[in-house]
């Protein structure tokens, strides 16, 4: 059960008229990191507002089940409570809402009790710390005035407070400098050390998986995997490039 | 999809329960010279009071009704009690109170802020006080707080027959000219020069009897280097006939004082709510106003404030949120008189359903107030595309030596935010709520805690069923 915990299954995803994704198949065990890359444009993140549900993505043909669950139909919130988590490439500023109360009433939300508020204070503190974010960023309002950088490790605090058993991470480390793609990847640990969760992370480059142990790669050219492999894949693609991927999707396209 | 839509049968029901009008004293309905000196007599007038009223009157009789707001053709003063009364005397203790009106403000929670959170209460039902009380402490520092009529006959009678009815004359336009002639119950404050009222006074006002009016009168002096914070709240049961509000506040800010005057108005859909408000600040003083519109069929309001003095200055913070049936003509003007004063209008709105907010502001800046500054700013939510939301500013400067800035915004919710929100876990209408509450937090941030609660809770209230 752990080998397809996460089960993507010959997914086609339109956006208005055009079509994405032609026919992705992915699974993901509990505990397992998988990355996908790609070069820009190339449906990445286009996947992942599938996999979470955005009513901007129209899944033609195909099925995402978690834990044999078939969530293909579900809106977001309900794909949110079975335990599936986003972390934006571009967090939305909600003015008037804290970041703390936020939080509370998503764990709320989540799991439908009511949450101790000392308990709640206290794991903040301790996760915000772990992130090196100042603590009063959580009586700020969500996001409003965050750097790029405070917007993904608020990101990474929600993954690390809300505890979902399958993070999509849509190039979190992009605009960040090197010591917060470092704070942020001892995030990551933290979360796969805490949960033991399915993790998907989408990105273009490799800086963030210095420190991660991945267990997979995929190789995303318009719309198909092209290449899945290793994690010795990463390397290969920063020497080489996708110059080798690009010719080979050439080969498939219809 | 369509039931989720339907919205008129939210629940209401903690402003909307209604007591029968037995055991009242009520004059027939419509205006008329005698139905005037009717209530005259019956509140024992001072002679200068009744000539008001029946010059009052006489102005009424020849102004137009307003024709650049909302349609109040629905409202016909021949069908409007202006004067009904419980038979009972006011109390200064709840159990005195008739049980059924004690227990109207008992639901509305009034006693209970009152041994909580206040250092005053008044309680108005229909057109004249049931319960006036403030605490010992504030009342041996030599603080007034009772209703306008026996402060009539009180020590300071000289003094409100200079300011009743001074900054909001009877000319001023038709429906002051109304409440001049018929105004009934409100309350009298006099703070004394230096005295810091540390905690709130607060008035509520319940119009209970259905096609009546309230034209509560309330007139607050501060003298210089005072501090007060006054809160009124009003609200109304729903009937299918018109109900009238045309109340009149007159504050008055001595040298260095402050006022904070916070309202929250709850009326039922039926209301007309035709309200004055104006105050004079004098020299260094500060007057701030908090106002959360949220019921009547149809509003005016739009508090002014007079900055007479040098350095003196004025803080509106407000905001509207209109639902079917709603049409809610609210904003501030200001009037800068004094030099280096300074003004600062924040507002929003929030219209659903149908509903239709316009914010109009008006800045004045004589010659005189050189070193002014004055900033306006607007902000709008539509939560649909019936709905509708107007601004409307105005700004008349007469010196080159001013500061002056406006900003306006109207906007919908975004579907980004709450598919953010909603990724969370949670759910379309919470998602929603939680950013109507948001845009409106720094108005309810300005108010006492159990009101903002109270103005959170009637945002969740108007918010549900908003899915559609």
């Amino acid at each position: 059960m752990s080998e397809k915990f996460v089960e993507i299954k010959n997914l086609h995803v339109r956006v208005e008229d055009k079509e994405i994704l032609h026919g992705i198949d992915l699974s993901i065990g509990r505990g397992e990191t998988h990355v996908l890359m790609g070069p820009n444009g190339t449906g990445k993140s286009t996947l992942g507002y599938a996999l979470i549900g955005s009513p901007k993505y129209e899944v033609t043909q195909g099925s995402i089940e978690l834990d044999g669950r078939d969530i293909t139909g579900e809106a977001v919130n309900e794909r949110a409570k079975a335990g599936m988590f986003l972390s934006f490439q571009n967090p939305i500023e909600v003015p008037g809402v804290t970041l703390s109360s936020f939080i509370r009433s998503a764990i709320e939300q989540r799991t439908g009790k009511r949450i101790k508020l000392w308990e709640f204070k206290k794991k903040l503190k301790e996760v915000m710390e772990l992130l090196k974010m100042d603590e009063e960023y959580a009586e700020r309002d969500l996001n409003v005035g965050f750097s790029g950088g405070e917007k993904k490790k608020a990101e990474i605090l929600q993954l690390l407070m809300l505890e979902p058993s399958f993070a999509i991470l849509d190039e979190t480390d992009s605009g960040l400098d090197v010591d917060a793609v470092r704070t942020v990847s001892a995030g990551i640990n933290e979360y796969r050390k805490r949960c033991n969760g399915a993790l998907l992370i989408i990105t273009h480059s490799s800086r963030i998986l210095e420190s991660l142990r991945v267990d997979r790669t995929h190789v995303m050219i318009e719309g198909r995997i092209v290449r899945t492999g290793g994690a010795s894949l990463v390397d290969e693609i920063n020497r080489e490039g996708y110059e080798q991927d690009t010719s080979l999707a050439g080969e498939v396209a219809p | 999809m369509e039931a989720k839509t339907y919205v008129e049968d939210i629940d209401r029901s903690l402003y909307d329960f209604r007591n029968e009008d037995t055991d009242a004293y009520r004059l027939k309905e419509g205006l008329t010279e005698e139905i005037v000196l009717k209530i005259s007599k019956e509140k024992n007038d001072p002679d200068w009071m009744r000539e008001l009223r029946l010059k009052s009157l006489d102005i009424y009789n020849n102004m137009k009704v307003p024709d650049w707001g909302p349609s109040l053709d629905g409202l016909d003063i021949d069908h409007i009690a202006t004067y009904v009364r419980k038979n009972a005397k006011l109390a200064d203790n709840w159990d005195d109170v008739p049980a059924e009106v004690k227990d109207t403000f008992e639901k509305l929670g009034i006693p209970e802020a009152e041994r909580k959170s206040l250092a005053g209460v008044g309680a108005q039902y229909d057109s004249e006080l049931v319960y006036h009380n403030v605490r010992e402490d504030v009342a041996r520092s030599g603080v007034v707080y009772s209703d306008i009529e026996s402060a009539l006959r009180g020590e300071y009678a000289d003094l409100i027959r200079e300011k009743f009815m001074h900054l909001i004359p009877p000319e001023d336009h038709k429906f002051a000219a109304l409440h001049g002639a018929v105004w009934s119950g409100g309350s009298f404050v006099y703070v004394p020069k230096d005295t810091v009222v540390s905690i709130p006074l607060q008035s509520y006002f319940r119009l209970n009897a259905k096609g009546a009016g309230q034209f509560e009168h309330t007139l607050i002096i501060v003298e210089d280097g005072a501090q007060l914070h006054f809160i009124e709240g009003c609200s109304a049961p729903k009937y299918n006939v018109a109900n009238l509000h045309a109340g009149c506040v007159e504050l008055y800010v001595g040298k260095g004082a402050g006022l904070r005057y916070s309202t929250i108005e709850n009326w039922s859909k039926n209301m007309y709510n035709l309200n004055s408000k104006r105050a004079l600040v004098e020299e260094g003083g500060r007057i701030e106003w908090v106002s959360g519109s949220f019921g009547s069929h149809i509003s005016y309001l739009y508090p002014m404030s007079i900055l007479k003095g040098d350095n003196s200055k004025m803080e509106f913070t407000g905001i509207s949120f209109a639902n079917n049936e709603q049409n809610l003509d609210t904003g501030a003007k200001v009037v800068h008189i004094g030099r280096n004063t300074s003004s600062y209008m924040n507002t929003k709105s929030i219209s659903k359903g149908g509903g239709a907010c316009t914010f109009r502001s008006s800045v004045i800046i004589n010659k005189s107030a050189e070193g002014s500054r004055a900033s306006v700013s607007c902000e709008s939510l539509m939560l649909d595309s019936k709905s509708r939301s107007d601004t409307i500013p105005a700004m008349d400067i007469r010196t080159p030596h001013a500061d002056i800035g406006h900003e306006a915004q109207i906007g919908k919710i975004s579907d980004d935010a709450v598919f953010y929100l909603m990724s969370r876990g949670m759910s379309e209408e919470d998602a929603r709520a939680l950013i109507v509450s948001g845009f409106a937090d720094n108005v309810s941030k300005e108010l006492p805690l159990e009101y903002a609660i109270e103005m959170n809770n009637l945002i969740r209230l108007e918010m549900k069923g908003s899915i559609g």
